[in-house]
This record gives structure tokens, C-alpha cells and sequence, in this order.
């Protein structure tokens, strides 16, 4: 590791890339994320790196096709309603089985929106965005410095199961500057034998291709895929669990969230109730078991988020609807405060006794 | 016994699924020529669209990804950023091209982006099964324009060799069509130029390729010829449009 120095969460977004020996971007402007196209306008050139400004959102994720199909390292970034743009080419890029980091700096929606942190684009990211059967990763740190180690990491996992990965961020996390410390080396390259680098006349051709107009083989690549997303859901999975085993009221969150959330935590814990938190780092695949588990000591749970009501579907899917979930959040840009969540914690305590 | 006429080695040994008479066949033979003549087979990716052209990743012998409807240049464009060496092209229909891919190549063609385009013009939707096309000629008729297209309501036609010859970007731009023998040797010679200019990093090259859709046009092979040049050759004129290097060539 290298010193420690204070960036903004998308210029460290930014320097992970580089650090994790990504040489391709591409992107378009859009709010609250310019910031990482415009460090990579200013440091590719300089690294023998390539940053393109594209015409649209929905040629720069193609243009990412290309050249994750040509065996680079690639990556894209957008906000919200840039991210729906991209959505087509994101299920181009799971039925070719691509991998590329696609960064999500989320803003509050539906439609244009507005510009201030939201995390409503949950279930697009989750659930896919675009059509088909398909997953993506979906990374959600919590500090500028998980923005940059997540980064490194989304390449690597996305380049191990040949799959796009989502680093899904929001408008504050990009925003706020934090001390970071980045890598010195870069995770080791997948083989990439399926890549299109030209057959040099010495092999048969490579084709990089989601068509099929033959069921059984359409079916068949789709329940291969989802035999490899079976082994990303057994091995990959990463949470955060804090204060968690004696509570009996959980909150739970990710991003922004989770750091009110544990402000919340602290002080419900001054008070006298046993107040705990647990935050999903992988949104896909979702840390079902762990949280499954939790519930068998753990009597209710609250789910913290910036949108209106979107994970919450998820952690009732997890604990089987076996302990009562409530909502607390806030939406269009705003935060819910520690007093807020302490509320929510303090409300769903008092119903236990 | 001396090989006078063989398949090109940068194409698969693969039936085609083309229709009978359809021009993709001739010009997929143009282009596979031209790589190998250039002796770029071994390091050509190439696009393929959506469209009756999709399933040209069976049919060239090189590296080959599809691209989602429109998006061929695109992609194009970040397989050639990846490894510039690379001689990259795409294979598109008008549909793919002049409509739903209208931003792309434009953009394509206004970065000089270092891409050669096959563009197959044959004034319909193939695949889909006859339907308007951007290039549809005025009072045309198909399954989406049954009266004939009416230019007061849905417009007239994009002539897209006219249009990108205004970018500065643009290298190469030429119109030719394989109605008979006399244009099919020119438009091998068209294909042949822009692919060389490729490797010469001269930037964006498109060739425009006047073509037939028999079935979807409810006619044979033989009157479908007749009617591109009755009709379209008037309306898609043939020539070299843009040709940034015609002085020093």
C-alpha cells in the first residue's frame, strides 16, 4: 500500500482503475459522476491509456463491449438515468459473457430527477435493468476508501466470471473527500482465450455473440450462466455485521446509508436497547444466508435506505418474512438522519417488549 | 489443373441462410476478397448487426462480435481503441445504419474513427419481414408504408453517403452497387480502397452498397436487379463522395 492521501469518492474511483491496470474509458457527462470521466481525461493520455468522451451513454457502453470483447480491462461511468441508457448494453454484455466495471454514482429519479444522492436505482441494478435473464456484480461500498478497493476488486471478480460488474455508489459517496490508500499492483489479468485479437491465421475464428434462435441452446447457455452465478452466490458474498450478536432490532443498510445507520446503532446502544446493523457490501449476490441466520437471534429489522422501499424487498425475501421488516428512508435526494433511524430503531424495540 | 475461381479464404466454409438472389452473398465474397488480397484476415475483427446480417460472424472467417441493433460503430470503435493494430469493420443494413444507428455512425464517422463500414443499402428490413426502411424510396411500398411511402407524413429517405461526406472526419466515402459486372469489379475495388486506407490509418471509411431484397421486394432475382436500377440508382447515385486522399493517391 501507498500513502495515504485525501480524495473525492470519484477520483478514487477514478485512480483505483488505474491502479487495477484498467487503460479503457468511456464515458459521458452526467451528474453526480463528471468527475470520473474528467480524471481520466487528464491522466489516460499520460499512461498510454485511452479516455473517449462518447456521443451518448448508449455508445459508450457499447464502445465498452468492443473493447472488453477485444480482451482489455474496461470500464464506464454514469449516473441514474445514464445507467438506463446503458442498460440495453449491459444484457448485451451478460448474454456475451463480458466482463467490464460499470460505475453507478446514484441520483434521484424516476425520470431526469434530480442531481442529489438516491439509491433507487437498487432494483435496476439488482434485478438486471436490462432484458433476459441475467445478473450482474453489484459492489456497494461505504467509504471512499471501499469505492477504491472495490473498484480493484469489481475488475478482478468481473474478469473471474466473465460478467459485468456494478460499483454502486451515490451522489455523496462521489462527492465527499476521505483519506485513501491505494494498491501499488494490479490484480493478475484473467486468460482470455475467448477474446477478439485477431486469429493471426493460427486458430479458428472467435465469435462473441448472445443470438441464438435455437431454443434448447438458448435455454442451455442460460442455465450454464446461472451455474456460474450459483458459485458467485456461494463464494462471493461480502457484508459487514456490527454489533450484531446480542441485538435484537437490526438495521439494515448499504452506502450512506449504512454509516447513518451505524450512527443510529450507537446511539440506540446509549440508550439501553440492543441495537445492531448489518450491511450487504455485495447487493448481488445479496448476503441472504448471513442475514437468514441473523434472524433466528435478531426480532426485528429495519431496512435503511435512500429510496422507497426497494431493499427492504430484499431482506424480507432473506429472513423468509420470519420477523417483522420496517421501512426507514428518505428519497429524491434526501438523507435520513441518525434521529431518524434511532426513531425507527427506538419504535420497533418498544414493540418487542 | 489451374484453380480458377475458389471460395476466399476469409470466409467459413458455411451454407449461407440468405434468400435466393439476395445481395449479401456477392457482397460478403467482395469484402472477404478484399481482406484476403490485403493478407488482413489474421488480424481483421469485424461487426456484424442486427438484421438478415447477423449471422455474417458464421460466415467471415475472422474474429467476429454482434453488436445490438445500431450499435455496430460503437463497438467497432472499442475494439479498435483496444488494440489499433487491429484492421476493424462492420457489416450493417440500412435499418441498423441509418435509423436505430443513426448517432453512432455519425459519430463514428465525425472522430475519424479508424473503421471501415460495409454498408448495405437495399431500401428495406430484411429480417423483420419487409417493413419501411430509412432508405425506403418515396412511394415505396412495403408492410409498413402499404400505400406507398408518403413523404408528407413519414419523410423521405436519408442519403447517407451524401450526409457523412460533410464530416470532416470522414476519409472515404463512395456508393457503388452490384447490379451487374461492370459495378460489382468497381464496388470490389471501392471495398479493397477503404480497407487499405484502414491499414494506413487514414481514419473513417464507409462504402455504400446498393443492394437487392428480392423476397421482401415481391420480386425474382432477375426483376429485382431491374428494379434497383430503375429506381434506386436514380434516387442513391454512384461515386466516390468523399475521398480525403484522391490527390495523393
Amino acid at each position: 500500500m501507498a500513502e495515504k492521501v485525501l480524495m473525492k469518492g470519484n477520483e478514487a474511483i477514478a485512480e483505483a482503475a488505474i491502479a487495477a491496470g484498467c487503460r479503457h474509458y468511456f464515458g459521458y457527462p452526467i451528474t453526480p459522476q463528471t468527475e470520473i470521466a474528467a480524471y481520466m481525461a487528464k491522466r489516460m493520455p499520460k499512461i498510454g491509456g485511452v479516455f473517449l468522451q462518447a456521443e451518448s451513454e448508449v455508445s459508450a457502453v457499447n464502445m465498452v463491449i468492443g473493447a472488453a470483447s477485444a480482451g482489455v480491462r474496461v470500464m464506464t461511468s454514469s449516473s441514474s438515468p445514464g445507467i438506463s441508457l446503458k442498460s440495453e448494453g449491459l444484457s448485451y454484455m451478460a448474454g456475451c459473457d463480458l466482463p467490464a466495471l460499470i460505475v453507478n454514482v446514484q441520483r434521484g429519479g424516476p425520470g431526469l430527477g434530480g442531481i442529489q444522492p438516491s439509491q433507487s436505482d437498487y432494483f435496476q441494478a439488482t434485478r438486471g435493468g436490462g432484458h433476459g435473464d441475467y445478473h450482474m456484480l453489484v459492489l456497494a461500498p461505504n467509504s471512499v476508501q471501499e469505492m477504491a478497493q472495490l473498484t480493484i476488486q469489481g475488475f478482478a471478480l468481473a474478469e473471474k466470471y466473465r460478467m459485468p460488474c456494478m460499483l454502486l455508489a451515490d451522489g455523496t459517496m462521489g462527492q465527499m473527500m476521505e483519506p485513501v490508500e491505494l494498491p501499488d499492483s494490479a490484480p493478475e489479468m484473467a486468460e482470455k482465450p475467448w477474446a477478439l485479437t485477431g486469429t493471426g491465421l493460427s486458430r479458428k475464428h472467435n465469435i462473441i455473440n448472445s443470438l441464438s434462435l435455437t431454443p434448447d441452446e438458448l435455454e442451455r447457455w442460460n442455465i450454464d450462466r446461472y451455474a456460474r452465478y450459483a458459485k458467485v452466490e456461494a463464494d462471493e458474498v461480502m457484508y459487514e455485521e456490527y454489533l450484531t450478536e446480542d441485538a435484537d432490532v437490526c438495521v439494515v443498510g448499504y452506502g450512506i446509508a449504512a454509516r447513518v445507520a451505524r450512527n443510529a446503532v450507537n446511539a440506540a446502544r446509549a440508550k439501553g436497547i440492543k441495537a445492531g446493523m448489518f450491511r450487504p457490501i455485495t447487493l448481488w449476490p445479496f448476503p441472504k444466508a448471513a442475514l437468514n441466520k441473523l434472524a433466528t437471534t435478531c426480532r426485528a429489522f429495519i431496512s435503511v435506505e435512500l429510496s422507497m422501499g426497494q431493499l427492504i424487498e430484499d431482506v424480507e425475501l432473506a429472513i423468509r418474512c420470519s420477523r417483522p421488516v420496517t421501512l426507514c428512508n428518505r428519497t429524491g435526494g434526501m438523507i435520513p438522519s441518525p434521529e431518524q433511524v434511532l426513531a425507527s430503531i427506538e419504535e420497533a424495540a418498544a414493540k418487542l417488549n | 489443373m489451374a484453380v480458377v475461381f475458389e471460395r476466399p479464404h476469409a470466409l467459413t466454409d458455411v451454407p449461407m441462410h440468405y434468400c435466393p438472389g439476395c445481395g449479401h452473398g456477392i457482397i460478403h465474397r467482395l469484402v472477404a476478397e478484399a481482406i484476403d488480397s490485403l493478407g488482413i484476415e489474421g488480424k481483421t475483427i469485424g461487426v456484424a448487426s442486427v438484421g438478415c446480417s447477423v449471422f455474417s460472424y458464421n460466415y467471415f472467417n475472422t474474429d467476429m462480435v454482434q453488436a445490438a441493433h445500431g450499435r455496430a460503430p460503437a463497438v467497432a470503435t472499442g475494439v479498435k481503441r483496444a488494440n489499433p493494430e487491429n484492421v476493424v469493420f462492420t457489416y450493417q443494413g440500412d435499418g441498423d445504419l441509418a435509423a436505430i444507428g443513426t448517432a453512432e455512425t455519425v459519430h463514428a464517422a465525425a472522430r475519424g474513427e479508424n473503421i471501415t463500414i460495409i454498408f448495405v443499402n437495399n431500401a428495406i428490413y430484411g429480417m423483420t419481414g419487409g417493413q419501411m426502411a430509412p432508405t425506403s424510396l418515396p412511394g415505396q411500398i412495403t408492410q409498413t408504408s402499404p400505400y406507398g411511402r408518403d413523404v408528407n407524413t413519414v419523410g423521405y429517405p436519408v442519403k447517407v453517403s451524401e450526409m457523412l461526406s460533410q464530416l470532416d472526419g470522414a476519409a472515404y466515402i463512395e456508393r457503388v452497387a452490384i447490379n451487374n459486372t461492370k459495378n460489382i469489379r468497381a464496388a470490389a475495388k471501392a471495398i479493397k480502397k477503404a480497407f487499405t486506407y484502414q491499414t494506413e490509418g487514414k481514419g473513417f471509411t464507409l462504402i455504400e452498397v446498393v443492394s437487392t431484397c428480392p423476397t421482401n421486394w415481391g420480386l425474382t432475382p432477375e426483376k429485382a436487379m431491374g428494379w434497383l436500377e430503375e429506381n434506386m440508382l436514380p434516387y442513391y447515385p454512384l461515386g466516390v463522395y468523399k475521398d480525403k486522399y484522391a490527390d495523393k493517391n
